[in-house]
């Protein structure tokens, strides 16, 4: 799978992360699939309710008007977004296990290095202690003036 | 009669329950998926008895979360 990431968007998604630092930030994705590209329009900031640089969890009353707000604006929901603020844009085994949903993406972006963030798309399917996972490729696309 | 589920209008039997649709929406790992009914959450041990009524309006959320 193929997944385009608007540059702007992008941004916001990293600002916001830089801001929740030292906790994980997260959100959601949201777009359109077309023609088995995957086109992020627009990334929701939403809140860590663990409030730690260990954990997220989602807020579901944000997530819940998230998803309402995405059909409003004809978008389709395509997956998460998660910081590590200290380790590197790869799911850990909690990722992992906690990644239920098969058609979405995960987007894990790693502030380990300041000067150099890493944003990773990954695939995660199958049963509990059976994941498989598929780093899925990613593309910033600039914006056109 | 007619209900609303992830903001598609559907025909479902009456007295469905949640569960029941649970089931014929074939929700992936639906132990990690939390029900709204009418934007309020619907308490996971309730799916059973919470027989869903014409204009409902259902929502299905993956619960999202991880850990570094």
């Amino acid at each position: 799978m193929k997944i385009t990431i608007q540059r702007s968007e992008y941004e916001k998604m990293l600002a916001h992360a830089r801001n929740e630092r030292p906790n994980e930030a997260c959100g959601l994705i949201a777009g359109r699939d077309v023609e088995g590209v995957r086109q992020i329009v627009t990334v929701y900031l939403l809140t860590n309710i663990d409030h730690t640089n260990e954990h997220f969890s989602i807020d579901p009353r944000e997530q819940l008007l998230a998803i309402k707000q995405m059909r409003k604006d004809g978008l389709v929901p395509l997956g998460n977004w998660h910081s590590h603020p200290e380790t590197p844009a790869r799911p850990s085994e909690e990722d992992k296990r906690l990644a239920n949903d098969s058609k979405a993406s995960y987007l894990i972006l790693s502030l380990a290095q300041e000067d150099h963030p890493v944003l990773h798309a990954f695939h995660v399917e199958g049963a509990q202690g059976e994941k498989t996972v598929r780093k899925e490729e990613l593309i910033i696309v600039e914006e056109a003036s | 009669m007619k209900i609303k589920v992830a903001g598609e209008v559907k025909e479902v039997k009456e007295g469905l329950t949640l569960t029941e649709l649970i089931e014929i929406e074939q929700v992936e790992t639906p132990q990690y998926v939390t029900v709204s009914l009418n934007e309020e959450f619907v308490e996971s041990g309730s799916f059973a008895e919470t027989v869903l009524k014409d204009g409902d309006d259902v929502e299905f959320l993956y619960f999202m979360g991880g850990g570094r």
